[in-house]
């Protein structure tokens, strides 16, 4: 499990970040290796094989973390860190606690992606690519990608944990562009797990199919509505507006600098009665799991709201020791050329009881919003915004027409607390999140969720 | 550098490439981040890779590593050898020839060691380094940082507090060898300092940016960065939502960069070769108003982006984008110039020896115009400022260029700044927005978001506001 580093160089290498002094001091090895591909204008591309190794070195003394990192494997080159990583620190040698290795279970990977031969998923693109390009004439572009990446890692700290994962994930994506007269409209969808190639067993084209259909259905769009109104979001993807407007507030750094409007919020009602969401990074080969956190922390499932009310905050190792918590499994770092910061593993809203259909019927003039191109917030004053890949109006009770161009924007505490209906449907699905410069996996999921009144930022006045 | 980068082109021809091109990097890096007056973390490393492109006839292939070590790379040239029999054959393909590249690119170095410095940069500097950024120890960084934080703290006594004020450098050397003949190498260093501000005022928190840029600390004004924060963050508080309706709408600096950068990503061949950009079929067409000029210039001693050459080895230069209204070029690398039988621009980027070169702008410099700030807002006489966006690269389309986007920033009445805005989205699309540029301000800046761009402020005649 822990064959990056063995145990007596961790011993080494703890010792040499504590010869300063400080209170705690981990090192993190890591190997990875991954391919990429594309398709584009049906011709296979930027086929990309990578691959690095390396250890990050961090002691903490009071509220100050001194962090190294160093390319290579090299037991030497790691102590070095260790003593760079120490340097500036001027108390006595403090002695770290004798390793005691854990075992852990990392999620299962039948097939290997790395012993899939690179043709197989070329293979894979092409499909990918007559499908998308079959959807329809009007289908001007189409573009596809494909994505393998396998983390080995390892950690030990001088709190006497020694433990390691080995991660394996792999992602398509597909993009199409639809074109009549002068319009020109684009549709995505992606698929990914925390897997192996098995994943592709069961019809990965469909993902070429939903990107497609999106873009055709987007040729027929209008303006977007400007105003405040009613917004039904979709389920699934639908997910990162709850991801970025209550899951990046609970982060324990916002919360402790004061960033967060979700300060002084544990316990008090931010939601309707019918709201429950849960941060859980145990979900089987779900996208953002993993069996431990980059700490070593294994990871939980944490409930973030129970019926409205604000139960939990997500911490790292930094976080958790502040103020005397629990860690939550939460401490996640790009590789291990970064330190670890609060960050969510797969965040979601619990199925309700509502009937999409029937949400959207109580609606008379409104906003369906069915999947975003992304998101942004500012945890502090809790603004964020999305923009909406996939929207219709609402007129009537009824979806009328596709609109292009439409953003929702808003304010969290306000959108959170106007959720008005939740759906039994449910669906998770894959994305990318970056804070404090760094990428990693997060799953997000969600069944519909309607929003009494948010601002949809159009063109049509 | 320069051998390693030799060994690895010698190891994929070994490999079986017809071709080859080696693009190695050692980075050192270090960085602050302080928070209630302590260091809250202090980092600093070294990192050393080397990136290749294999060429088997017309098929390319692309692998990155750490492991320099002589089995490291030769492993590595045989990954990117059978990662170029994987992709589809591109008439297209090819490494630009030594006849792209001076010798010793010595055209371009003259105007970056001889250009006055960057701000505050030492006379001896050799345009792309601060020869004194080694002298800084951590303890005087963290200083930095810390003038940083507690110049936002003093600057207005409704911050609250500081989320977090940061201090960051690199210095780097890039070396690049290929089988054609091209051989080159260049040091370069950068820094920058941030804050990000914490207002508070009855209705909740305000944050506001402060940052400032340069090749070494010492071009830094740490206190200036402390201040910008804490005004913008105390500007914003007590804001409401502005009606929605068109009206005219100016950009500030950093948001101004922003846009600029989006178009910048359709000005590149590979965007309208590929369909996905709204510039397409636009040569020479009036794109945008005459007050508007726009250039690509590589060799700014103060652009980041600035080298001798770039991410394939053909000379970086200055290159009008925009000027008079008409759309003179797009910006080029060997590849998308191959494509469509022109010259490469030397607009190959690469961010680090873990990405292969593509068409990409280098520094984006919007011309200056002749009215300050305040003349701007006085010929906008009744509209919006705005000092924030958010939600860019979800609120574009990158085909169409139609976006809609979140905003902050303030009222503009009889041509004054009034009362802060939030929560609103302004709207339009690329083309429209250049066309509607009324006046153009004298206050630019270098702003590093998304790339690296210097503009002034922007008066937009014309923009869709939708708040209430």
């Amino acid at each position: 499990m822990s064959e990056l580093i063995d145990a007596e160089v961790a011993k080494r290498v703890l010792a040499a970040a504590l010869a300063n002094g400080g209170d705690f001091a981990e090192v993190f090895a890591e190997r990875n290796a991954g391919l990429t591909m594309a398709i584009d204008e049906s011709r296979v591309e930027a086929v990309q094989a990578g691959a690095a190794a390396g250890a990050g070195v961090r002691v903490i003394s009071g509220a100050t973390t001194y962090f190294s990192h160093v390319d290579g494997l090299d037991p030497d080159d790691i102590e070095r860190a260790a003593g760079e990583a120490a340097a500036a620190l001027r108390a006595e040698r403090a002695e770290p606690r004798p390793l005691i290795a854990t075992r852990t279970t990392p999620l299962s990977i039948e097939v290997a992606p790395a012993a899939v031969p690179a043709e197989r998923k070329a293979e894979l693109l092409r499909e990918l690519d007559e499908r998308g390009r079959g959807a329809g004439a009007e289908i001007a572009q189409f573009t596809a990608s494909y994505a393998e990446v396998r983390r080995e890692v390892s950690v030990a700290n001088s709190e006497g944990l020694f433990s390691g994962d080995d991660r394996t994930r792999v992602r398509i994506g597909a993009q199409a562009v639809a074109r009549r007269d002068g319009a020109v409209e684009t549709g995505a969808e992606t698929l990914g797990a925390h897997r192996g190639f098995e994943l592709f067993d069961h019809d990965p084209g469909s993902i070429a199919d939903d990107a497609s259909r999106k873009a055709l259905t987007l040729l027929d769009a209008g303006p977007a509505p400007a105003g405040s109104m009613p917004v039904v979001v979709g389920g699934g993807f639908g997910g990162v507006l709850f991801h970025e407007m209550t899951g990046h507030g609970l982060e324990a750094d916002h919360i402790q600098k004061g960033a967060s409007v979700y300060v002084g919020k544990l316990g008090e009602q931010v939601a309707q009665p019918l709201l429950s969401a849960y941060d859980d990074g145990r979900l089987p080969n779900e996208w953002g799991s993993d069996a431990i956190d980059d700490e070593g922390v294994p990871t939980q499932k944490t409930r973030v709201i129970e019926e409205g009310r604000l139960t939990a905050f997500l911490y790292d190792g930094v976080t958790a020791r502040r103020e005397g918590a629990a860690p939550t499994g939460n401490g996640r770092r790009e590789s291990f050329r970064h330190l670890p910061v609060p960050r969510m593993t797969n965040t979601y809203i619990a199925p309700g009881d509502a009937e999409p259909e029937a949400m959207i019927a109580e609606v008379q003039r409104g906003f369906y919003a069915v999947s975003f191109a992304g998101g942004q917030v500012d945890p502090a004053t809790g603004d964020f915004v999305f923009g909406v890949s996939e929207g219709y109006l609402i007129e009537g009770g009824r979806v009328t027409r596709p609109c292009r161009g439409a953003t929702l924007i808003g304010n969290c505490l306000e959108a959170l607390a106007a959720i008005d209906a939740v759906g039994a449907d449910f669906e998770m699905k894959t994305g990318v999140c970056g804070k404090a410069g760094q990428r990693v996996p997060v799953g997000t999921g969600q069944g519909h969720v309607r929003i009494r009144a948010m601002t949809v930022g159009g063109t049509e006045v | 550098m320069i051998a390693l980068a030799r060994r690895a082109v010698e190891a994929a021809s070994a490999a079986g490439a017809s071709d080859a091109e080696a693009y190695a990097v050692e980075d050192s890096g270090r960085e602050v981040r302080v928070h209630g007056g302590e260091v809250e973390s202090l980092s600093a490393a070294t990192q050393r890779g080397v990136g290749i492109r294999a060429w088997i006839g017309k098929r390319v292939g692309y692998a990155y590593g750490t492991d320099l070590s002589e089995a490291g790379v030769r492993a590595l040239a045989e990954r990117a050898a059978e990662a170029a029999r994987v992709a589809d054959e591109d008439e297209f393909a090819g490494p630009p020839d030594s006849s792209a590249a001076p010798p010793d690119s010595s055209a371009a170095a003259v105007r970056l060691m001889h250009a006055d410095g960057a701000k505050g940069a030492p006379e001896a500097a050799g345009g792309l380094s601060d020869p004194t950024l080694g002298e800084w120890s951590p303890d005087r960084l963290a200083e930095l940082a810390l003038v940083i934080e507690s110049a936002a703290l003093a600057a207005d006594s409704r911050i609250a507090g500081v989320e977090q004020a940061v201090y960051a450098d690199s210095a780097e050397s890039v070396a690049l060898v290929s089988s054609l003949g091209i051989e080159g190498e260049y040091s370069s260093s950068s820094c920058y300092g941030y804050v990000q501000a914490l207002a508070e005022g009855e209705e909740g928190r305000e944050t506001g940016l402060g940052f400032d840029l340069g090749r070494g600390p010492a071009a830094l004004d740490p206190a200036a960065i402390g201040r910008e924060g804490a005004e913008r963050a105390a500007a914003m508080i007590g804001a409401g939502k502005p009606r929605s309706r068109t009206c005219p709408v100016v950009l500030d600096p950093t948001v101004a960069a922003s846009f600029i950068a989006l178009i910048g990503r359709g000005l590149t061949a590979s965007a309208v070769q590929r369909g996905r950009s709204p510039f397409a079929e636009r040569l020479g067409d009036e794109i945008a108003n005459q007050v508007l000029a726009l250039h690509d210039d590589g060799l700014d001693p103060e652009g980041f982006a600035s080298a001798p050459f770039d991410g394939e080895g053909v000379p970086r230069r200055r290159t009008a984008l925009i000027e008079s209204s008409a759309l003179h070029t797009y910006l080029y690398d060997t590849y998308t110039a191959n494509r469509d039988d022109a010259a490469s621009t030397g607009n190959a980027s690469r961010s680090g020896y873990r990405s292969q070169p593509s068409a990409s702008a280098s520094n984006l410099v919007v011309a200056p115009g002749e009215l300050s700030f305040v003349e701007l807002l006085g010929e906008a006489d009744d509209g919006v400022l705005v000092t924030d966006v958010a939600g860019l690269h979800s609120g574009v389309n990158p085909v169409t260029g139609v976006f809609s986007v979140g905003a902050s920033g303030r009222v503009i009445r009889d041509g004054e700044l009034a009362e802060p805005l939030r929560e609103f989205t302004i709207a339009s699309d690329l083309v429209s927005m250049l066309r509607a540029v009324r006046a153009v301000g004298a206050d630019s800046r270098w702003v590093p978001f998304g790339g690296s761009v210097k503009t002034p402020s922007l008066l937009v005649g014309e923009m869709t506001v939708a708040g209430s």
